[in-house]
């Protein structure tokens, strides 16, 4: 059931994506059924994920957590679409992964993910507005739309006067600042974080976490991999992983409801 | 993705390593400007000789008497039946003046040569080439005057004792002073100067201005005595019908002489035969200076590649991020194509820049000629170049996996 990939909605990043069918079940934004995934075969074969089954549904917030070797990376990979399941199945709104060429793939990456790493990983030597202008630029937007749109969503992260500054002049919470604009710059289905405060002190972590909080509020779906409790507590749901298994999956508040540390309710960032 | 998206990008990539870029850059600008340069040379070199050949009179042939078969190496005697072979024949005033006759034949001026000693009593000059003709034969070597004139078709039918001095001869002979209306020596017989030719220079190893120039009949009389003459320097209307002339002087005398092709007794030599030796001999050379500058063309090409492969492991992460926000694979394969390609190019257009000018000197004695036809070619091969070397690194960075990519220390 591959779909025809849409432009990235037109709106600005901080809107919810418009909601297809708000009064039946609406469609998860991702489904895991059985997914398995081996590296390598035979004797050496790694088993990282042993039959992983997971919906997300919009709006919610989740924390995937889990040791390393716990087989949260591979999970992360497999929902960035940065890797394949080996067995079973994932869809991303609906779009299933498996039937997908590294082409398509990477127009998934581009429209439905926004991705916030560890390491910011923001490109050297190209400004603050230039690497949130990236995945557009990818898209296929003109200049003049790139500019708008990263400049709104630069000043949804709080970083409006440091536009033109390089990653090196910049601290690692405004990086991550950056790098977290640049996910949603494209109004993306998933906002996809893999230990974001792993590389922050306690300040600039809580100020991320305030950020995805408030994203979650106005409509975005997130999915945190991390393996701090406290960060994860800024979740509406949090799984545990282990040995390529799901041990727990607990639901701290409604997928539809404010985020439960949400320090501005109702406040427009 | 726009290319101008992607050509910024790269030249983004460029600039991130300005050194490392400059040098690759060098490599190319070496191959491209040494192509363009050393084909100058080469064709500068071919020019040169072909300049010298037809300085010797473009349209001038010469006919050569040789002994039959013996072939043109044997010296010329002055008596005929001296060989075993098929009898040749001498070659003649009359067979001169049929050749005048010739249709594209301007002149046909018969002429015998002996070395002389010449002396004006106190200074002698020996080893003189003594040549024995008619004036027609002037205008045929491309001579000129300084001093004086030629003598004249009067003076050669009454076969009086003038003598033309080449500008050698004359100043051993004469120094400074104007040596028209002197009296000389050639071989203890007086000649009366008459004119003074202009300086020609060297042609190789013999010098082409000591020598001296007298009417044929003198010459024959008091020197040679009647046998064959030793040539017949023809003079064709112009350089252009100098083939076609030649077939004709070759037909003539076989005629002329009842004789074939195979036993032939003369030689038919012009400008433009040793012209087309001399041109192919350049060619050669040319080609095998524009191949060892290709060679380093081909270095540079190799000097890209590695240069980007560099460039694409180092920036593993950064290309493992373009993927997670988007980048398709052919997005990244054609970044780096660009990369690699601009990198040849600004090489191929500077180094088009270095050879245009290093043309303008004089190396090693040759003044190069640009090729014009070598220019927009290097610069071609140079970004071809880009291409192909710079594929297989921006062909890895294409299919690198993303996850992967993004776990690259």
């Amino acid at each position: 059931m591959t779909q025809r990939l849409p432009r990235p909605a037109a709106g600005p990043p901080w809107e919810a994506p418009p909601e297809a069918e708000p009064v039946l079940a609406p469609e998860p934004v991702i489904r895991l059924t059985s997914v398995v995934k081996t590296y390598g075969t035979g004797e050496a074969a790694v088993h990282a994920l042993r039959g992983v089954s997971l919906d997300v549904a919009q709006r919610d917030y989740v924390a995937i957590m889990g040791a390393s070797g716990s087989g949260k990376s591979t999970m992360m990979n497999i929902i960035g679409c940065l890797d394949v399941p080996s067995e079973g199945e994932f869809l991303i709104d609906g779009i299933d992964t498996s039937r997908l060429d590294e082409q398509q793939l990477a127009m998934v990456r581009n429209r439905k993910i926004g991705f916030v790493f560890q390491a910011f990983n923001l490109i050297p030597r190209m400004t603050a507005l230039a690497n949130v202008e990236l995945p557009l630029s990818y898209a296929g937007l003109r200049a003049a739309e790139r500019r708008l749109r990263a400049e709104a969503a630069l000043r949804l992260v709080g970083l409006a006067e440091r536009m033109n500054a390089q990653p090196k002049q910049l601290s690692g919470g405004q990086q991550q600042r950056v790098a977290v604009a640049r996910a949603l710059v494209t109004a993306p289905s998933l906002i996809l974080a893999d230990e974001p405060t792993g590389n922050l002190d306690t300040k600039a972590s809580a100020d991320l976490m305030g950020v995805f909080d408030r994203l979650n509020a106005a409509g975005r779906t997130i999915v945190l991999i991390t393996h701090e409790a406290d960060v994860a507590a800024h979740a509406k749901r949090a799984i545990s992983v282990q040995d390529g298994h799901i041990v727990t999956d607990r639901r701290v508040t409604a997928a539809d409801a404010y985020p439960p540390l949400l320090r501005q309710p109702a406040s427009q960032p | 993705m726009s290319p101008v998206q992607i050509f910024r990008f790269a030249l983004a990539g460029l600039a991130a390593n300005k050194l490392r870029s400059a040098l690759t850059t060098l490599g190319i600008l070496i191959g491209v400007g040494s192509v363009i340069l050393l084909v100058a040379v080469g064709n500068g070199s071919s020019q040169s000789v072909q300049n010298a050949i037809s300085s010797l009179g473009a349209s001038a042939i010469t006919v050569l008497h040789t002994n039959g078969s013996a072939g043109p190496a044997a010296a010329p005697t002055s008596a005929a039946g001296s060989t075993a072979f098929a009898e040749p024949q001498n070659l003649t005033v009359a067979d001169a003046q049929a050749l005048a006759q010739a249709q594209g034949v301007t002149s046909a001026s018969p002429v015998v040569s002996t070395s002389q000693t010449l002396s004006n009593g106190g200074t002698s000059d020996s080893s003189v080439s003594l040549t024995g003709t008619y004036p027609s034969y002037f205008p045929a070597e491309n001579d000129t005057l300084t001093r004086g004139s030629y003598f004249t078709t009067q003076e050669v039918n009454t076969a009086q004792h003038v003598v033309v001095l080449g500008s050698e001869a004359a100043t051993d002979l004469f120094g400074t002073a104007n040596p028209v209306g002197q009296s000389v020596l050639v071989a203890g017989i007086p000649f009366t100067v008459v004119g003074v030719l202009a300086t020609k220079g060297s042609n190789g190893l013999t010098s082409a201005d000591n020598t001296a120039a007298a009417p044929l009949t003198t010459v024959q009389d008091e020197l040679t005595g009647f046998g064959t003459l030793n040539n017949v320097v023809v003079l064709a209307k112009s350089a252009a019908q100098v083939s076609t002339v030649e077939g004709e002087i070759t037909s003539m005398l076989d005629l002329r002489h009842h004789e074939t092709a195979a036993d032939a007794d003369f030689d038919v030599l012009s400008a433009s035969t040793l012209l087309s030796t001399a041109s192919s001999t350049a060619h050669t050379f040319t080609v095998l200076l524009g191949a060892v500058a290709a060679i380093s063309l081909l270095v540079g090409g190799i000097g890209i590649t590695n240069i980007m492969l560099v460039t694409v492991t180092e920036r593993t992460r950064e290309i493992g991020i373009r993927k997670a926000i988007g980048a398709t694979p052919s997005v990244i394969l054609a970044q780096f194509l660009t990369e690699a390609t601009l990198l040849s190019m600004i090489g191929g257009a500077l180094g088009v820049l270095a050879g245009v000018i290093g043309t303008r000197f004089t190396i090693v004695g040759v003044k190069p000629v640009t090729v014009p036809l070598s220019i927009p070619l290097a610069f071609g091969v140079s970004a071809l170049i880009g291409l192909f070397f710079g594929g297989f690194p921006a062909n890895r960075a294409a299919n690198m996996r993303p996850a992967d990519a993004l776990r690259y220390e």
